[in-house]
């Protein structure tokens, strides 16, 4: 399981830009944003119309039906319960992706907030922030994970919070920095000649000029939810059975492991996907928008 | 160097002082009584107040938090629910299997990361670089528990090439290390692609420097400015790099021990959990944590060193 | 350009592949280095000093393009030999010092270690690479040379590393030594001692130096002859007498007026050339000098060939004959 990715990711020299294209076709011309954007499109998809896509119940048993191969009724096979696994892989796109979303969210929001306080505000405030941060990033986050769900128990919304904790000091890191370069540009030192006031100062003057690179950043940190999320599932410590995670799907599949390889492989695949699309699509928003943020650990 | 390493030492003590002590808050904001969410509704009433007392549970936060630290320091990190030895016992006598799995996982990436980032970072934009790259983003991306599945269906159930179960013979090194490849491979395959794409910037970087613009002036050999000149000092910030690797790994390893039936601490946690072992998962947590920390700042203080400008000033 | 040459360079153009297309970075250059001579080049930043030095040595970026020329050496055309004979030629009989001595060693080897790699060619043994090391640092005047040998970089003074750089491109008694603006970053008692010493080591070795500099009262001290580039041409070229007390060359007369160390009055306007560097993509036709020229008239849309106006003074001007240094 891989913390987040603003903790250490190093950057490649971007491939040279050519080209004035406007952004969609711009993403497009890289194979590897191209391929991203495919394999995106279609998690997405397949969770937006899982119902639409398949007539089966995901958490439906039929007994007689265990560990079918895949095959023209079943796309990818049952498994020991006689579940169909296509259907259940396609509902466990929905809770991957809501995870995505809500955790995302509230990590960048928390993490703007707190970034742009550590970076504008006192010292002293800094200093204490930083130290949190850092004591925040120090936990393995399944160690993290293993404590919380002790403390709360197995939850989507303990979930979310390993989550947060996890990523939020790397969003509030970068904000932070971006900020105390802000504070000291001239537009910014002009309006406070102009006296006004820090509250309007943050939202109006300084938030703009970190909205990009947060947005990128938290593109390229999808694919490190999805997996918290399905390890998490994995482990147990998530959704509760019968609903379908990928990670609980993969879980199952390895307990069957010597009875049949497909619900395995299925588990597995749909995750594959997700990061794989969502680390190529992140990679070249980056890389095409921004190649400021290489952070080298 | 010394105010470096000084200071460097201080501030991890006082980050592994802090998370210990947020985790500690934290058990105060369990809604309902902490007792009986941790012991599970089979404990009587007698058995949640014992635990109380035992815990501390019904004193305020800043006492427990100076209880725990005044006994951690003594190795009292409390006593196993099942077994009713110390913690630090349990997780200890668990430690050596997790420890190779991290140490060999390291090797992987170091092994595999540093020569492909170096090979990538000499053929600039060529086919290979990028195949390189692609590559290096998809072993990140990738979780390593998906990674440990598919190698044990493949590589173990399908083609019986590895064991599926356990640590191997104790004393038959041979044995233990056949039992270490896929797992640890599981565990440093990601981090392959993270050495070696700051591998490949990290020269590319330097390759472009002044000295190394002389040295080529010199008439030094390709391949002695690539290793003696240009690898020595790009692969500083790797080790760095390398120390918050061990973290991943840590978290890696948990997921690798229980698809391969390995012994290790993160079976032994996970475990814990499942059986409601609430000593073992805080006194596992607090000791991995603070394994980590220490691990970060080794790698920082062996990076600094090897600097020879950051040595001196000692 | 006779025999006696160790270099000559004979009508070399340059040019460098960019997304506008090709800049002509050098066009037409000729000049000649003879043994155990030192040899000027002056010119204002962009004139092509770097390139003209990456030409020689082989190490021109991956855009760049030799169009036309040679590049004679011992009489070997460096252009059209293989790069494992350039490789052995550089550090050992072709030895460069840059500009700047702050970044110019590798900063996690010792001293002493990147002094002995630049021997491996020499067939001695460790501890003899070791002494020349330690000889040369000697004759460079760094004291206590044996115990320095194993420090690093950053533990000498600006000065000091310019020095070590001078020890090591001569350790290999080079043929020929390419000083790259080698005082342009130290203050001006740094740089009278790094030219009283390449003076010296110059006569001791008797090997030849391509000094590049803008400093025209350096290059009036130490060098023998000069050559004068202006936007990737060599406009005028001679010895160190003709070209400072008879200029034939617009651009060369305008460079000494301008030379703050010639103003015999204190003032507070110094004196400047109107006008910019020319665009080298689309090169104007006739004089490269032209637009900022005071002295032009009609012939000068035609390009003008290098004049010899005596044996070894040449000037591209059409006026060269006419014009004198009053």
């Amino acid at each position: 399981m891989s913390a987040p990715l603003s903790d250490a990711v190093a950057a490649t020299p971007t491939r040279a830009n050519t080209g004035r294209r406007g952004g969609l076709l711009r993403l497009l011309s890289d194979p590897m944003g191209a391929l991203g954007i495919a394999l995106v499109v279609l998690v997405v998809l397949g969770a937006i119309f899982a119902g639409v896509l398949t007539s089966h119940n995901p958490i439906g048993m039929a007994l007689g039906e265990r560990f079918l191969p895949p095959g023209a009724l079943h796309l990818l096979g049952t498994d020991q319960l006689g579940r169909d696994l296509f259907t259940r892989v396609l509902y466990g796109a929905r809770i991957a992706l809501t995870v995505a979303l809500i955790a995302t969210s509230i990590s960048f929001i928390g993490g703007l907030i707190l970034g742009m306080i550590a970076g504008y505000g006192p010292r002293w405030l800094d200093s204490f922030l930083l130290l949190v941060f850092d004591a925040l990033r120090s936990f393995p986050t399944v160690m993290l994970a293993l404590a919380l769900v002790t403390l709360v128990g197995p939850s989507l919304s303990a979930v979310v919070l390993v989550v947060v904790l996890a990523t939020l000091p790397g969003y509030a890191r970068v904000v932070r920095a971006q900020t105390m370069s802000l504070k000291g540009a001239e537009f910014v030192l002009a309006a406070r000649a102009l006296g006004a006031p820090t509250r309007r100062i943050l939202p109006v003057h300084i938030m703009p000029n970190l909205i990009g690179p947060l947005l990128i950043l938290a593109s390229m940190d999808i694919p490190v939810v999805i997996t918290i999320e399905a390890g998490m599932s994995f482990l147990g410590l998530g959704v509760r059975p019968p609903t379908p995670s990928w990670g609980s799907i993969l879980n199952d599949g390895f307990s069957f492991i010597r009875e049949s390889a497909w619900p395995a492989i299925a588990g597995g695949l749909p995750i594959v996907v997700a990061t794989l699309g969502f680390t190529f699509l992140g990679e070249t928003l980056r890389d095409q928008f921004d190649p400021r943020l290489r952070k080298d650990a | 160097m010394l105010v470096y390493g000084v200071k460097r030492i201080g501030l991890a003590v006082l980050i592994t002082a802090l998370a210990l002590i947020m985790l500690i808050t934290t058990i105060q904001f369990i809604p309902g009584d902490p007792a009986a969410v941790l012991l599970g509704p089979l404990a009587t009433p007698e058995l949640r107040q014992a635990f109380r007392v035992e815990m501390g549970l019904d004193q305020s936060v800043l006492i427990q938090i100076t209880r725990f630290f005044s006994r951690a320091v003594t190795g009292d990190l409390g006593t196993d629910v099942l077994t009713h030895r110390p913690v630090l016992l349990t997780v200890a006598e668990q430690a050596p299997f997790t420890l190779a799995l991290i140490a060999s996982g390291i090797g992987w990436a170091a092994l595999l990361g540093i020569p492909l980032g170096c090979f990538a970072a000499m053929r600039r934009g060529s086919l290979a670089d990028r195949v390189i790259a692609v590559l290096s983003v998809s072993m990140i991306a990738v979780p390593s528990f998906v990674i440990a599945i598919y190698s044990l269906l493949f590589f173990c159930v399908r083609l019986g090439w590895f064991p599926t179960i356990g640590a191997g013979e104790p004393g038959d090194l041979g044995d233990q290390l056949r039992h270490l490849v896929l797992p640890s491979l599981a565990v440093g395959l990601g981090w392959v692609g993270y050495l070696a794409r700051m591998v490949r910037a990290s020269m590319l970087e330097v390759l472009t420097e002044n000295h190394i613009r002389m040295a080529r002036a010199f008439g030094l050999r390709e391949r002695t400015i690539t290793f003696r000149y240009a690898l020595k000092l790009a692969i500083i910030p790797t080790v760095v790099l390398l120390g918050i690797g061990v973290g991943h790994m840590i978290s890696g390893a948990v997921f690798a021990e229980i698809v391969f039936a390995r012994p290790g601490v993160g079976r032994l946690m996970y475990d814990a959990v499942i059986t409601r072992n609430y000593p073992v998962v805080i006194g596992g947590v607090m000791i991995t944590t603070a394994f980590y920390v220490l691990c970060t700042l080794v790698a920082d203080l062996i990076a600094a060193w090897l600097d020879p400008r950051v040595r001196s000033s000692l | 350009m006779g025999a006696g040459d160790i270099l000559s360079v004979d009508r070399l153009s340059v040019d460098f592949r960019t997304a506008d297309g090709a800049l002509h970075a050098l066009r037409d250059v000729s000049l000649a280095v003879p043994r155990a001579e030192i040899v000027g080049i002056v010119g204002e930043s962009g004139c092509g000093k770097s390139t003209l030095i990456n030409s020689v040595i082989g190490l021109l970026s991956e855009n760049a393009e030799v169009s036309t020329g040679r590049i004679l050496f011992n009489g070997a055309d460096l252009l059209t030999m293989h790069s494992d004979g350039l490789t052995r030629l550089r550090g050992d009989r072709i030895t460069t010092i840059f500009q700047d001595p702050m970044t110019s060693l590798n900063p996690v080897l010792s001293i002493g270690t990147q002094m002995t790699a630049i021997q491996y060619r020499s067939g001695l043994s460790r501890s003899a690479k070791r002494d020349r090391a330690v000889e040369f640092l000697r004759k460079v005047k760094i004291p206590d040379p044996e115990k320095r040998l194993g420090q690093y970089p950053h533990q000498f003074s600006g000065g000091m590393r310019q020095r070590i750089c001078i020890a090591m491109a001569l350790l290999p008694e080079p043929d020929l030594l390419i000083a790259d603006e080698p005082t342009t970053a130290l203050d001006a008692t740094l740089e009278v001692q790094v030219i009283r010493l390449l003076k010296d080591l110059q006569r001791e070795i008797g090997c030849s130096i391509l000094f590049i500099s803008h400093h025209l009262g350096v290059v009036a001290e130490l060098c023998d002859r000069v050559a004068i580039m202006y936007a990737g041409e060599v406009v005028e070229r001679g010895t160190v007498r003709e070209i400072f007390h008879d200029p034939r060359h617009p651009y060369t007369r305008k460079l000494l007026e301008c030379d703050p160390a010639r103003i015999p009055v204190a003032t507070r306007d110094l004196p400047t050339i109107p006008g910019d560097l020319p665009n080298l993509i689309e090169i104007p036709m006739g004089c490269i000098f032209r637009p900022r020229c005071p002295h032009r008239f009609e012939r000068c849309i035609e390009r003008p060939e290098p004049r010899r106006l005596s044996g070894d003074h040449l000037a591209a001007c059409h006026k060269a004959e006419l014009l004198q240094f009053a």
